[in-house]
């Protein structure tokens, strides 16, 4: 029987699959070309590029940057500036704390016995198995009555007084990356073969040489893919981050949402395109990376 | 004290996994008590949290109320019981549903040529990284009255002659559920196709050879062996359904009422941390349970973590 052989059912039904994957992101892609501001209806492409802007009720007639009207709006808006400098700047701070702190933990796991340990392999499951919701108003729950009662207890006012912002965002993606982190690595560990060790220890080399010229190079794959994942983590988060921001934290997702319950533009849809072309990018980054890591294996 | 270090490999290890231990404690197990705690508490009149232990709380999402029409001191209401039946049902629909049109495709990538199987791969993964309220947003545009389904259905139905009158599927039932579908169905292809490509093809021949068919190889075969798979996704799936309170908000406008808005709403526009915090710690019950009992009866996929 020939292993690679499809039948026409599976083979309509993986089409029609995709397609509904695909409709809702290409129908998004369009739309962000639309010329009507109200963007109800697809009312064509922005025709002409000119001078200034030049609007008929609410279509666009011209434009400056013609039909890419909606990603020069796009560019000149401060907000979007804004809450895109602040995904990333969450994003680079926890995704680097939490690779180095969940490589540490993935060898520790692996590779020691400690009294701990049960406890902290658990702990890394937690996330899976709990809605995200529950820990986003968890965390709320402990921040704001901690700094409620650190606030009163010494007599805060002002900005001295602790509140909700970029350090809590970030200190509660680290929370739920770092697991995803340390499982990667750790998995990378265990295909791991460990006479390549044994041998640098042969040669006199100590733990510490054994560990940067033989152990790291090898895991550092998975702790790269462990990291690329755990960024992306932190870009896509909307639940844990909705429950921790504060005023001047606003991330994109937030602001987003924020849009969609307000006046929606095809600026929204334009945003949507430039931040699946980022996605894109980084998938394929990733895919590449893992790639290469499998045929290392191999 | 370094000197102990360098030799006790107990301390070395403790050391290492010391930083992520602590921070999964405050951040993840202190706020879980927390929560516990406040359950049991009672809304101050300006919103915080009066630390008694009262099961008021519980009593209340259950169904007892002092806030009757004819007069008696209590009664039955069934506002929040519901809210928890339907966020159920439409989590055990959802998982239903996306587990049929997950199994097609993640056999169609399992069984492709070697060569393409990571573009069809890849291909599932840029729906799943597009950011989840871009995904929503992207079925309201779909789903309006105006929008390119209730074109399309025109288009048909003037071409069969059929007359149609474009409908509102924004804000229904509906809509809830076609975008719970749509944001989840990749968590359930990837664990199900690493599951059917991992079988043994010699064993398609073995069945062939004992004189299988196709159906009864896929009932006999294909499906025991990617049951892990279908496991591990419904857990990825279920789990998030029951919390999920961002697509009932925009596709189901107030209409839609599912555990996650309850929880959320007493945070930020209600302002009762009290009763959120039960409703959360009931949610965080009910699918501890469901999973518990799950994979109690088809067992833990060791998939989960590979999606």
């Amino acid at each position: 029987m020939n292993p690679f052989r499809r039948s026409p059912f599976v083979l309509t039904a993986a089409v029609l699959v995709y397609i509904f994957l695909y409709a809702p992101i290409i129908g998004l892609v369009l739309y962000s070309f639309n010329a009507s501001r109200a963007n109800v209806t697809f009312e064509g492409f922005i025709p002409k590029y000119s001078d200034r802007i030049v609007m008929e009720g609410s279509l666009v007639k011209s434009s400056p940057c013609g039909p890419f009207h909606w990603y020069c709006e796009l560019a000149k808006n401060n907000d979007v500036a804004e809450a895109a400098g602040n995904t990333l700047t969450i994003a680079f701070t926890a995704t680097i704390i939490s690779t180095i702190i969940g490589t540490m933990a993935a060898l520790a796991l692996q590779r020691y016995n400690f009294k701990i340990k049960p406890f902290s392999q658990l702990s890394l499951y937690i996330p899976i198995v709990i809605p995200e919701i529950v820990m986003g108003i968890g965390i709320l729950t402990l921040f704001s009555q901690l700094f409620g009662w650190v606030n009163e207890t010494f007599n805060l006012v002002g900005n001295a007084r602790l509140s909700l912002g970029m350090a809590t965002v970030t200190a509660s993606h680290i929370a739920f990356m770092v697991p995803f982190v340390a499982l990667v690595v750790q998995a990378r560990l265990q295909g791991f073969d460990k006479s390549y060790e044994e041998a640098a220890m042969d040669l006199g080399a100590n733990e510490w040489i054994t560990f940067r010229r033989v152990t790291f190079p090898i895991i550092l794959p998975g702790i790269m893919s462990g990291a690329l994942l755990a960024f992306t983590l932190s870009l896509d988060d909307f639940v844990i981050t909705f429950f921790t921001n504060g005023p001047g934290s606003t991330t994109l997702p937030i602001y987003v949402y924020g849009l969609l319950r307000r006046i929606i533009t095809p600026q929204v849809n334009a945003l949507s395109t430039v931040w699946i072309l980022v996605v894109f990018t980084a998938v394929l980054l990733l895919q590449i990376l893992q790639n290469r890591e499998s045929k290392d294996h191999s | 004290m370094l000197q102990r270090l360098r030799e006790s490999k107990s301390a070395q290890g403790t050391l290492l996994a010391l930083p992520t231990t602590v921070w999964l404690f405050v951040l993840l197990i202190i706020p879980l008590i927390l929560t516990a705690v406040v359950s049991f508490g009672r809304r101050s009149p300006d919103g915080n949290v009066i630390y008694t232990f009262t099961f008021e709380n519980y009593t209340r999402l259950f169904g007892y109320s002092t806030n009757c029409a004819n007069g008696q001191p209590s009664c039955f209401d069934p506002l929040y019981v519901n809210i928890l039946g339907r966020s159920l049902s439409l989590a055990f629909n959802t998982t239903v549903l996306v587990i049929s049109l997950a199994y097609p495709l993640a056999y169609f990538i399992a069984r492709a040529h070697p060569k393409q199987r990571n573009m069809y791969l890849f291909m599932v993964l840029i729906p799943l990284w597009t950011n989840f309220v871009i995904r929503v947003y992207a079925w309201m545009m779909l789903l309006r009255k105006e929008g390119a389904i209730n074109i399309i259905i025109g288009w048909i139905a003037h071409f069969l002659h059929i007359p149609f009158t474009p409908f509102e599927m924004l804000y229904t039932p509906g809509a809830v559920l076609v975008g719970m579908v749509y944001e989840f169905l990749p968590f359930m292809i990837l664990p199900i196709y690493t599951s059917l490509e991992k079988i043994d093809l010699s064993l398609y021949e073995a069945a062939a050879d004992l004189g299988a068919n196709a159906v009864k190889t896929f009932l006999r075969v294909t499906l025991p062996l990617s049951m892990p798979g279908v496991v591990a996704g419904t857990i990825l799936v279920f789990i998030p359904v029951m919390g999920t309170f961002i697509v009932s908000d925009i596709l189901g406008g107030r209409q839609v009422i599912l555990v996650g808005n309850l929880i959320q709403r007493q945070f930020l526009d209600a302002r009762d941390p009290t009763f959120g915090s039960a409703a959360s710690l009931i949610l965080m019950v009910l699918t501890l349970i469901v999973t518990y009992f799950y994979t109690r009866k088809f067992g833990f996929g060791e998939e989960i973590v590979v999606a």
